[in-house]
């Protein structure tokens, strides 16, 4: 589905991703972890083919991130959008189908899919709502839908749980986990519920990446967390790999 | 009221004046709607007094170099474009903080404008009537320009509606999904620039900027849905330019100041009506 090979990215001076190794497989559903500012949203822009690799490999779907962009949907947070701006969830979803799009209007067969998204993430019943009007978990719903609507082979979503209270968020889980048995999916977070709810391993992103599996012992969290004890994680990883570039452990 | 309509039938000029101000009503509804859900009527206000710039340089080098057909509305058309292509570069590509390099371009517009016109040989235009618009110098041939920019935003609009709303809402997944965001951006700020040259002789630099954006503005706070938010502009801007012309003339007062003053107090009345949204 996805792979990186010594995958490298900065954008001034410093690393912000360094030797970066994982590969995630068919049918598999990825989160994505770490400290901010350890370049969990930059991995998520060199996946899309936002950002070009300083060095490395990356492969998304057999191809480069920029060819395989039809077939991955997106998740963007719903907090960074204009709440002001004068657009319906039916609008949004129908974005997904913008590749199809030439000139004026979208086809029947477009707003078809838009309602199919829509109704996957129970939504069908607020088409015509402003988006303004919904709740978090509702814009964020709908973000999923717009997504969904590209027919995609691999979802990515950045922190979807961010900013949304819990009981919008239970709602969120049960549509990301009946999602996970169709699609492959990558989701970054910081959600401990969102990761046990959906997650079938964990990527540790600080600079270098740790692959964990679930669940995640208590010790694990702290270290990922713990700024003192980042540094030690990753000398014992790389040590127990006896590998200076690949910094993976199941 | 039947002077006014006598005046229409009789009098070329406030007939080209009340063409001018219906036809431009279509393209600023539309146009303002993205400039004001898109929040850029910064760009805009900058775009529109670099203008002078453009105006300015058309009086100078057409009497000096002889140049008929390098007229202040081409000048400033290509003033207002170039602005737009500049400012759109800067917010697409360039490190440079947005704000300063729009700041800038409004600033040198105006002050190109007005050392252009100091050393215009021969009788100095009035500049006035470019800031604040004079219907007396509206001419036929303005009306047909305004026409004809007028229908190519409408095709451009009605051709690529969609894409534009997808921009405004989301650069980003726009791109993700190929379409070339910044292209379509440039496109919001080209239309832009092209609205604002036509309502220039009629209203003048400043207040065609206000008529660009305070009917959208108005119409907004009632509408959550952009297409309803532009059939509004475009109504009050109808309703805007020929009420106001028309009292304007029955009160002899300058007509672009008393439309702008009529639209910004509908605006500021809004602000006591509940607002539909949640």
């Amino acid at each position: 589905m996805a792979s990186a090979h010594n995958l490298c990215f900065r954008y001034q001076k410093p690393l912000v991703l360094e030797n970066v190794n994982f590969q995630i497989r068919n049918g598999e559903s990825l989160c994505v972890i770490g400290p901010n500012g350890g370049g969990k949203s930059t991995l998520l822009k060199l996946m899309l083919g936002l950002l070009e690799p300083t060095q490395g490999e990356l492969n998304i779907l057999g191809k480069a991130p920029l060819k395989a962009r039809p077939e991955v949907g997106y998740v963007p947070q719903a907090m960074r959008f204009d709440p002001l701006y004068p657009i319906s969830a039916l609008d949004i979803v129908l974005m997904g189908r913008l590749g199809q799009l030439k000139v004026g209007h979208y086809s029947r067969a477009c707003r078809e899919a838009a309602m199919n998204a829509l109704e996957e993430v129970s939504l069908a019943d607020l088409a015509k709502r402003p988006f303004s009007d919904l709740s978090g978990g509702q814009r964020q719903r709908v973000l999923i839908a717009r997504a969904l609507a590209c027919a995609p082979n691999l979802l990515l979503l950045d922190e979807p749980t961010a900013n949304i209270d819990l009981s919008v968020e239970e709602k969120l889980l049960d549509t990301l986990s009946q999602l996970k048995e169709k699609i492959a999916i990558l989701l970054v977070t910081h959600d401990l519920d969102l990761i046990a709810a959906v997650g079938d391993s964990v990527l540790c992103v600080n600079r270098r990446v740790h692959r964990h599996t679930l669940p995640l012992s208590g010790e694990v969290i702290k270290e990922i967390y713990s700024g003192t004890q980042r540094l030690e994680h990753d000398r014992q990883t790389r040590h127990s790999q006896g590998d200076h570039s690949a910094c993976q452990h199941d | 009221m039947t002077e006014f309509i006598e005046a229409v039938q009789t009098i070329p000029l406030i007939r080209y004046s009340l063409l001018a101000g219906i036809v431009s009503a279509f393209t600023f509804g539309m146009v303002g709607s993205f400039v004001v859900t898109r929040r850029i009527s910064y760009i805009a206000a900058a775009i529109a007094h670099s203008m002078l710039g453009g105006i300015g340089a058309a009086f100078y080098f057409g009497r000096s170099c002889d140049i008929a057909w390098l007229t202040p509305m081409l000048g400033g058309l290509i003033a207002a474009l170039l602005s737009a292509a500049i400012i759109g570069w800067v917010s697409l590509k360039a490190s440079e903080r947005e704000d300063t390099i729009i700041s800038a371009i409004w600033a040198f517009g105006m002050a190109a404008g007005i050392l252009f016109i100091h050393y215009t040989p021969g009788q100095k235009p009035n500049l006035e009537s470019y800031i604040f618009g004079n219907i007396l110098v509206t001419s036929g041939s303005d009306v047909t320009a305004t026409f004809a920019l007028g229908l190519l935003v409408l095709i451009l609009v009605a051709l690529f509606y969609h894409k534009l709303v997808a921009v405004c809402f989301d650069e980003e997944f726009a791109r993700l999904r190929g379409i070339n965001s910044g292209a379509y951006f440039l496109l919001i700020l080209a239309l832009t620039a092209i609205s604002m040259v036509l309502m220039v002789r009629v209203a003048g630099i400043i207040l065609s900027l206000a008529l660009l954006i305070l009917p959208a503005a108005t119409a907004s706070r009632f509408s959550q849905q952009l297409w309803v938010i532009i059939l509004a502009s475009i109504t009050l801007t109808l309703i805007y330019n020929t009420c106001g012309l028309a009292m304007s003339f029955q009160l002899n007062v300058p007509t672009g100041p008393f439309i702008v003053l009529c639209a910004a107090a509908v605006y500021g009345i809004s602000f006591l009506i509940k607002r539909n949204r949640a």
